[in-house]
């Protein structure tokens, strides 16, 4: 396939972020213009039920919304390596299906072992 | 022409966003980004022809990386102007780094000279009427197997370190129990005692 004839495939996805970002930059501006604008400290101010702000909004949090990520960024990255393995399965035989249940495998043992550690609870 | 466009845009919106990432004041806009340059750089590898590599870019680092990258620059509880305060003290250091990695980088490049095999090896187009997914996938899973299972322990390996080093189990928190639910029978907990009236307990 010639360079150019494979990118035509891709034309509707480049209209389609086109079409996102004349959107998204329509909204804006037309907001800028139109709208009704009296700026006032108070209106920026922070405000929590009648009080001031105590203090900053960022504060810390609990690490295991990082762990949740970190084993789903892990399954994702398997996933990603089924993509290719699905489409070629005819051309690359029993050998590279047992290759792929063997990758399979080892995660899976990875599963099992955050489950029965009790990782994908919450409390 | 229309390529050559799409190529300059992706490309000059890259470096721009790339410039962002690290002079943005606020951290959370950096990670915004570098979402954008990580988009941009999926762009250009489309142009390329390598639509696997640009959708892995845009599922796995736009849709989990950057997640996390999010949640790192929201957990480290820092108080960016605090630490923006004593900077100063430390450039006369980081120039001196910065400058001897320069010099490295540059006595590198000076002395570059490509292997007359290595071209052989980097000219390997995508066979003729072969989608770039369906290339890639004949050579991972038989001829690269090992790099292939290598990745799978890789991840194990990931898998395990992230539940050792953030899980802990947490003493004081009563779950539910659903199989000592079932197992518990009146006759175990319940006793009926035959109380004479008038004498009390």
């Amino acid at each position: 396939m010639a360079p150019s004839e494979f990118l035509v495939n891709y034309f509707p996805i480049l209209l389609f972020v086109g079409i996102a970002i004349g959107f998204g930059l329509l909204l804006v501006v037309s907001s800028l213009l139109l709208s009704w604008r009296r700026p006032d400290v108070n209106k920026l101010s922070a405000y929590e039920c009648g009080f001031d702000a105590f203090d900053d909004a960022r504060s810390k949090f609990d690490v295991r919304f990082y762990l949740v990520a970190i084993l789903f960024i892990i399954f994702d990255l398997e996933i990603a390596f089924l993509f290719p393995w699905a489409v070629s399965l005819g051309d690359i035989g029993l050998f590279g299906f047992w290759s792929m249940v063997m990758f399979l495998g080892v995660l899976t043992v990875g599963f099992i072992y955050e489950w029965k550690k009790g990782a994908l609870d919450w409390e | 022409m229309f390529e050559a466009l799409a190529f300059y845009v992706f490309a000059s919106v890259l470096v721009a966003s790339a410039l962002m990432v690290i002079t943005a004041r606020n951290p959370v806009h950096s990670v915004l980004f570098l979402i954008l340059s990580f988009f941009n750089a999926a762009g250009l590898f489309v142009l390329l022809g390598a639509e696997f590599i640009a959708m892995i870019l845009v599922i796995v680092y736009v849709g989990a990386v950057a997640v996390l990258f999010l949640f790192v620059v929201m957990m480290l509880d820092i108080s960016f102007a605090d630490l923006r305060k004593g900077a100063m003290q430390y450039v006369p250091v980081g120039l001196i780094a910065g400058g001897i990695l320069l010099l490295e980088l540059i006595s590198i490049f000076a002395a570059w000279q490509f292997s007359p095999e290595a071209s052989k090896n980097a000219a390997a187009p995508t066979p003729e009427g072969v989608e770039n997914t369906v290339a890639l996938g004949r050579l991972i899973y038989t001829d690269y197997v090992f790099a292939f299972q290598a990745a799978g322990m890789v991840l194990l390996v990931a898998m395990i370190g992230a539940i050792v080093l953030t899980h802990r189990q947490r003493p004081d928190v009563r779950r539910q129990k659903v199989s000592a639910q079932n197992a518990r029978r009146p006759e175990d907990v319940l006793e009926i005692q035959k109380i004479s009236s008038n004498s009390g307990v």
